[in-house]
């Protein structure tokens, strides 16, 4: 069917099953937008690319299906910079489409051009520069099939705007061909057997559960697993929800802001059978003592991470859809009792869990933030979809909001953008209409990409931001307290912000919170509320985040603060 | 630090280089010699890499980095089995009276270099070889006055009937 390369991109996106975009126009992508107007196909339009890029990458958190963002050239494209990188650091799958000045000018500097392939190729599994508008059908099928596949990420095609223009003749391709990307999807059984009989020797093991489980959507077997061995669990920040929170031998989330009891499992464990985890340094702290009586089982689906930080002793490359299943299933025929054989060892973590849980000191003038989380908790639905922005606050959600379903703890792990969490909660909700998203953001963070409430309500996106408020910089704040001698450099905020009132001028309505005795009413008549609502909430600037474990410490050396009980 | 010989297949495809040698930089990896060129495929174009490396865990992530780039069909360590490598260079030398001249031509013989150019005060040798028989033909030029040297690295075939693809 002869159609334009323009068209060609749209009916790519409807092959994939695309049903929203999320995009800003521009000269070079204008006969994109051409198309999306005369198909009325669903756009919508963020007050900033930025917003756009975190809010496909919001979409693709929840679904699971690639996020799909749009921008124009130069300034446009550049802008979705920090959500590429923001998605890539954290495998999640997205196609970022930009348009190109026409070839005839590229390389000379012309009036909105930025080599964008070029930039991104360091922060993208991979790209494309379009030039010829017959290679957009095989080009976009590429993009999608490498996006999702394998370990996810995000594949950004830049089109030249005279291949937009150009006329083709479409077929949109149903296979790829990629001699140079094999998704390799099983490994070597064997691993799997020198896995299980390394449990059965084992007397102090862990479970270390990374986002992978959620990537690869494992959960049904990593919970059979779980069953039979009643194994401790620990979860990485990205892991957070791989397995109900809830579960009795859930230690809660190791690593530099982790509990004292995931840390203490990790640091006294014999064995660490690691599923889908990259080992990052906000894990790990100091590497080469992590885990430091511990044989290691490395799950993982990508070659590099296996000894990337790590020594690993058993590393079970494949697809965790492929070796999850099996090593459940070969853990259920052994004979061991893992449940009798692990009782010390578990009644022990369990111990810890319960003697160091986290807390926070009640104050009387401010609302703690553990209070807020636990109330949040409360008034909400099991299948809420919690999104958080980057600083304590986040922290603080993934210590005490309990999350029961993946793809419900939505956050920037690896990258720790700030401002990722209003656009990336709005693509959640665009996701999802029929699901409560609530945004955990602070008052540093959500300044970020405050522009992106006018999003929200032009498009009735009702996501419910709640900001602890405290006018400062808080991790900031802290790290200053920890370890440059309480200099405060650079980190309070203007005391006279009227956050509701920003929302209430982009029209989200904008509630304030100050006492204790307003916390649970004003919530609740927020949620009830149809619409996006900011909720703006005090706490306290001396608020800190414990545990901590400084910087290049081993994860046992925790500091645990006066205030926690 | 030791060298390792990598044989890399990848699309023919522009943005190809940019890719491995941007990967290359961004992980550190210390770089002696890459050549690029055309092979018995038409869509394949065959890189030959000289990394130094400190252990093998290095040289791990740097195989597996480089093998996860989209483009990269194949890559193989040459050193784990044994194969043959050579280097061409071309050597411009200056000389001021016909006496040194012969020399020069002298010192060509033996090393098996060619003279490829001869002009009033300048010559232009010709060499393939190991690398250090190329080092060696340098080292004895050093006290004549070397004006430029252009070395193409080096490319390595593993020895045997199996090609680099079916490895």
């Amino acid at each position: 069917m002869n159609m334009t390369g323009a068209q060609a991109v749209l009916e790519s996106l409807k092959n994939e099953g695309v049903d929203v975009v999320f995009g800003y126009p521009g000269g070079a992508i204008l006969p994109l937008y051409e198309e999306f107007y005369k198909s009325n196909f669903k756009h919508i339009l963020t007050s900033h690319e930025q917003g756009a890029v975190h809010a496909a990458d919001g979409y693709a958190r929840i679904t699971g299906k690639p996020g799909v963002c749009v921008a124009t050239s130069g300034p446009g494209i550049c802008n979705m910079v920090t959500g590429i990188a923001t998605a890539n650091m954290d495998s999640i799958p997205m196609v970022i489409i930009s348009g190109q000045v026409p070839t005839s000018l590229i390389g000379r500097d012309a009036f909105q051009e930025a080599d964008i392939s070029g930039i991104t190729t360091p922060i993208t599994k991979h790209n494309y520069l379009v030039k010829h508008a017959t290679d957009i059908p095989r080009v976009m099928k590429e993009a999608f099939y490498i996006a999702s596949t394998g370990r996810p990420g995000p594949v950004l095609v830049d089109i030249a705007k005279d291949a937009l223009e150009a006329t083709i003749d479409y077929i949109y391709p149903n296979d790829v061909y990629l001699p140079g990307y094999t998704v390799e999807t099983t490994g070597d059984a064997f691993m799997i057997d020198k896995a299980v009989a390394a449990l059965e020797q084992s007397e102090r093991p862990v479970l270390l559960i990374g986002g992978g489980v959620i990537l690869s959507e494992t959960t049904a077997p990593l919970m059979d697993f779980i069953q039979t061995t009643q194994i401790p669990i620990v979860t990485t920040l990205m892991g957070k929800g791989a397995v109900p929170d809830t579960l009795p031998t859930h230690l809660g989330m190791g690593g530099m802001h982790g509990s004292y009891a995931a840390n203490m499992a990790i640091s006294e464990c014999d064995l660490l059978i690691t599923v889908g985890a990259r080992f990052d340094e906000r894990l790990t702290s100091k590497a080469d003592v992590f885990a430091p009586h511990a044989q290691i089982i490395h799950f993982e689906i990508d070659d590099v991470e296996i000894d990337k930080i790590i020594d690993i002793d058993l590393g079970v490359k494949g697809d965790l859809r492929w070796s999850l299943p099996r090593f459940s299933q070969k853990t259920k025929e052994s004979p061991c009792h893992y449940d009798e054989q692990f009782s010390s060892w578990r009644n022990h973590v369990l111990e810890l869990k319960q003697t160091h849980p986290f807390a926070m000191v009640k104050h009387d003038d401010f609302i703690s933030p553990q209070e807020i989380m636990e109330t949040v908790n409360k008034l909400t639905p099991d299948d809420t979809a919690v999104v958080t922005d980057v600083g304590q606050h986040q922290m603080w959600a993934a210590q005490f909001f309990d999350t029961k379903l993946p793809r419900h703890f939505i956050t920037s792990g690896g990258l720790g953008t700030m401002g990722f969490g209003l656009p990336a909660a709005m693509g959640v909700k665009v996701a999802c209409p029929n699901k409560t998203v609530v945004l955990f953001s602070g008052d540093g963070s959500i300044l970020m990409n405050c522009q992106e409430f006018s999003t929200l309500a032009e498009h009735h996106i009702a996501v419910k931001v709640i900001v602890l408020h405290n006018d400062t910089l808080g991790m900031i704040v802290q790290l200053q307290d920890f370890f440059y001698n309480q200099h405060y450099s650079q980190c309070r905020l203007y005391k006279g912000k009227n956050l509701p009132m920003l929302a209430e001028s982009l029209g989200v309505k904008g509630y304030t919170i100050t006492k204790r005795s307003e916390l649970q009413p004003i919530l609740q008549e927020a949620f009830a509320y149809d619409g996006p609502a900011l909720i703006d909430i005090r706490v306290s600037k001396d608020d800190r985040v414990y545990p901590t474990v400084p910087g290049g410490q081993p994860l046992n050396h925790m500091i645990l603060g006066d205030d926690a009980s | 630090m030791r060298k390792q010989h990598l044989a890399i297949l990848t699309d023919n495809k522009p943005g190809v280089l940019t890719h491995i040698a941007g990967l290359i930089s961004r992980k550190a990896i210390n770089i002696e010699s890459l050549t690029a060129g055309y092979t018995e495929e038409p869509r394949v174009t065959r890189f030959n890499i000289v990394i130094s490396i400190e252990d093998d865990k290095e040289l791990k992530q740097t195989i597996s980095q480089l093998a996860k780039l989209i483009d990269v069909i194949k890559i193989v360590n040459l050193d784990d089995a044994p194969f043959i490598s050579y280097e061409l260079a071309m050597i411009k030398v200056r000389y001021d009276t016909p006496q040194i001249r012969d020399e020069l031509a002298s010192i060509a013989n033996l090393f098996n270099a060619k003279v490829v150019d001869v002009n009033l005060k300048s010559l232009i040798m010709r060499v393939t070889g190991r690398e250090d028989h190329v080092d060696a033909l340098i080292q004895v030029l050093t006290p004549y006055e070397i004006l430029e040297i252009a070395r193409t690295g080096t490319v390595s075939l593993s020895r045997g009937l199996v090609p680099v693809k079916s490895m």
